[in-house]
């Protein structure tokens, strides 16, 4: 009898073991409004829909999954990169391979996705200026953010590589097309550097995170500066005097992928080829202008047209932007970035 | 202390017999012994928490993103600028760091410690104050005081004091600002208790001899004030050189020290061993301002030992 009651015991808890595994999945991003964001947008409906349990942890970024992967002790399914770290982490082999038969990515825009991280969100790395230093019509080029005459006034710039270089040498009269054939090379990366030192008397900060650089243009701090749109919309209605620009921004985008050897591998990969469907990324720039990655989410009429036209990833905005480049990024950004180390100690 | 007075105590009545001499240091061996087992937990902990990660720290070090043995960690220091200047930087911070300190702590210590002792425990907590804040909230109160639409510009242009805003953070000045009010308390502490252990007679007597005040004050209070002021100065010191939150705040991406270059390094390169490096390096640069500071003046003091 008592031996049967084990057994039952054993065999239920085996059951539920098996059908959790089957049915729930970790997923880490990077908290805070982008998180609830991809929470109520993304999610939680699709976790309704599926009836794949969902548990969210917030995460460090891919050192995270590096340490996981390399202790063999991994606890995420799912986790939201930046495209540039998640190519990095790619080329380490740190991710699980994405089975696009599963996932249907055919309505999504050329390039936001790869073999191990599919697109989930659109943002902008733009220049944006106080209205009350420059008004409305503020600089509309990157030539214009380097022009200090036309433009007098302090700027603040990235403090590391990502999305330093593009518009240095778009400043230098570099075609948008040609900026990473330029960038291939270190003299190409150097020409760019010296195109920054030549602003650096101008530059009062070095921005490290999003929320500085927003902090930086709603204390008017300085009068310009480079950034992620998304920060600047919420400084923005938050009451600074902030306004940005698409023109030669740089076109980049946040992704999804899974780490090597995730314990639900094949349930994080049906809950993100759900999350990819075009009825859930409708519903994102609800709550933070950030664009879907997939063409069709503009078509469900969720987004009308005056949120549509704000967002980095509409037809409009996107036609005047430059894409980022992940091969750029997975070949050159560790010799970039010691290059900019220097640039930025002398 | 007591081991070492046990067989001292016993030559105040004179031992006769070489018996009793032997038995009388095999006591106090045994009792060192005894000391050493009480004591061994805590070396146990410092063993653990500190020897073993430290070596483990000098072994990653040496280990290249291929994982194996190698020196490119090493090598990448020598040929790229950036680490000898980020070297350079952040010595130059702790250096100004300490002078400022000693500047204004001094006078402020000296103040306290003429004070009458109820008076002056009331203005010493005011002093430790700040130790209860959180750091980082510090740092930032000082970002909200002193930016270009800051209290501090704002009052001084609306009373005329100014007319352009100053610029006062975001650069080697704010950092400055920042790290002189976190570090000035680690300055004051020894300082003060050495000051206070002063015995005030030989002032008087410097006074009775004909001495003036500042006579007085350079011949006889401040040569004995100096271990204090040594104690002090190297503890703030040693405390900059690792120093990350108030330079990543308040230097604006401008003033770049070693701990922001382990940060960046453990982003930039897929191993631990670029980091491990640079933090290898700071380690034995401080070790070895340890060792020549030791030859001018007794460690033990900064541990409130022996004035």
């Amino acid at each position: 009898m008592k031996r049967l009651t084990i057994l039952t015991v054993a065999a239920g808890l085996l059951a539920t073991t098996a059908l959790a595994q089957e049915k729930r999945v970790t997923i880490a991003s990077w908290g805070g409004s982008y998180q609830e964001a991809q929470s109520k947008a993304l999610f939680q409906p699709a976790a309704a829909n599926t009836g794949i349990e969902v548990k969210e942890e917030s995460y460090g970024g891919m050192s995270d999954v590096r340490l996981q992967v390399s202790s063999g002790q991994v606890t995420l399914d799912i986790v939201a990169s930046g495209s540039g770290s998640a190519a990095r982490a790619a080329a380490e082999g740190l991710l699980e391979e994405l089975d696009y038969s599963i996932i249907d990515v055919s309505d999504f825009y050329p390039g936001l996705y790869t073999d191990h991280c599919v697109g989930g969100d659109v943002f902008s790395t733009v220049y944006a200026w106080n209205t009350e230093t420059y008004g409305a019509d503020g600089p509309q080029s990157w030539a214009d953010f380097w022009d200090v005459e036309k433009f007098p006034g302090s700027r603040a710039y990235r403090g590391t590589v990502a999305g330093a270089l593009e518009p240095a040498l778009m400043a230098d009269g570099v075609a948008p097309e040609d900026v990473y054939d330029v960038l291939g090379s270190e003299e190409g990366i150097e020409r760019a550097l010296n195109k920054i030192r030549e602003l650096r008397p101008h530059i009062a900060v070095f921005w490290t995170s999003g929320a500085q650089h927003a902090q930086l243009m709603k204390d008017g701090e300085v009068d310009m500066t480079t950034g992620w749109n998304g920060r600047f919309d919420n400084a923005a209605k938050d009451g600074a005097q902030v306004a940005y620009s698409f023109n030669q921004a740089l076109l980049d985008y946040d992704c999804f992928a899974i780490p090597k050897g995730a314990p639900n591998k094949d349930t994080a990969m049906a809950f993100l080829a759900e999350i990819s469907k075009p009825e859930y990324q409708d519903d994102l720039p609800t709550y933070i202008t950030y664009g879907p990655t997939n063409k069709a989410a503009y078509e469900t009429g969720v987004i009308d047209a005056e949120v549509a036209a704000g967002l980095p990833s509409s037809p409009e905005n996107a036609a005047l932007q430059l894409p980022v480049s992940l091969a750029w990024y997975a070949e050159w950004e560790t010799t970039a970035a010691e290059m900019y180390q220097e640039m930025l100690t002398e | 202390m007591q081991a070492a007075d046990t067989p001292q105590r016993s030559y105040e009545t004179p031992v006769p017999s070489g018996m009793n001499a032997a038995g009388l240091r095999r006591d106090a061996r045994l009792e060192r012994l005894k000391l050493f087992g009480l004591s061994s937990p805590a070396l146990l902990l410092v063993l653990v928490i500190l020897v073993i990660p430290v070596g483990w720290l000098f072994y990653v070090s040496f280990i290249g993103a291929n994982g194996q043995f190698s020196l490119e960690n090493y090598e990448r220091m020598i040929t790229r600028k950036s680490y000898a200047r980020i070297f350079v930087t952040t010595f130059q911070v702790s250096l100004l760091t300490t002078g400022l300190c000693i500047l204004i702590g001094y006078p402020l210590a000296y103040f306290l410690s003429q004070l009458p002792s109820r008076l002056a425990s009331l203005c010493l907590i005011t002093v430790l104050l700040p130790f209860w804040t959180s750091l980082l909230v510090r740092t930032y109160a000082w970002l909200v005081l002193l930016q270009k639409r800051g209290l501090v510009n704002d009052w001084g242009i609306s009373l005329g004091l100014w007319e352009e805003p100053i610029k006062m953070v975001h650069n080697m000045t704010g950092t400055l600002i920042g790290m002189v009010h976190i570090m000035l308390p680690f300055l004051i502490l020894p300082l003060y208790s050495t000051m206070k252990s002063i015995n005030r007679d030989y002032m008087n007597a410097a006074a009775n001899l004909g001495a003036s005040p500042r006579r007085a004050f350079w011949n006889v209070f401040f040569p004995l004030s100096t271990p204090g002021l040594f104690a002090g100065s190297l503890m703030v010191f040693i405390l900059c050189l690792g120093f990350f939150v108030t330079p990543a705040v308040l230097g604006g991406g401008r003033v770049i020290m070693v701990s922001m270059q382990i940060v960046s390094n453990i982003e930039l390169f897929v191993n631990w061993g670029a980091a491990s490096a640079l933090g290898v390096v700071l380690l034995v640069l401080t070790m070895a301002i340890l060792w020549i500071a030791s030859r001018f003046l007794r460690l033990d003091q900064i541990a409130g030992g022996g004035h």
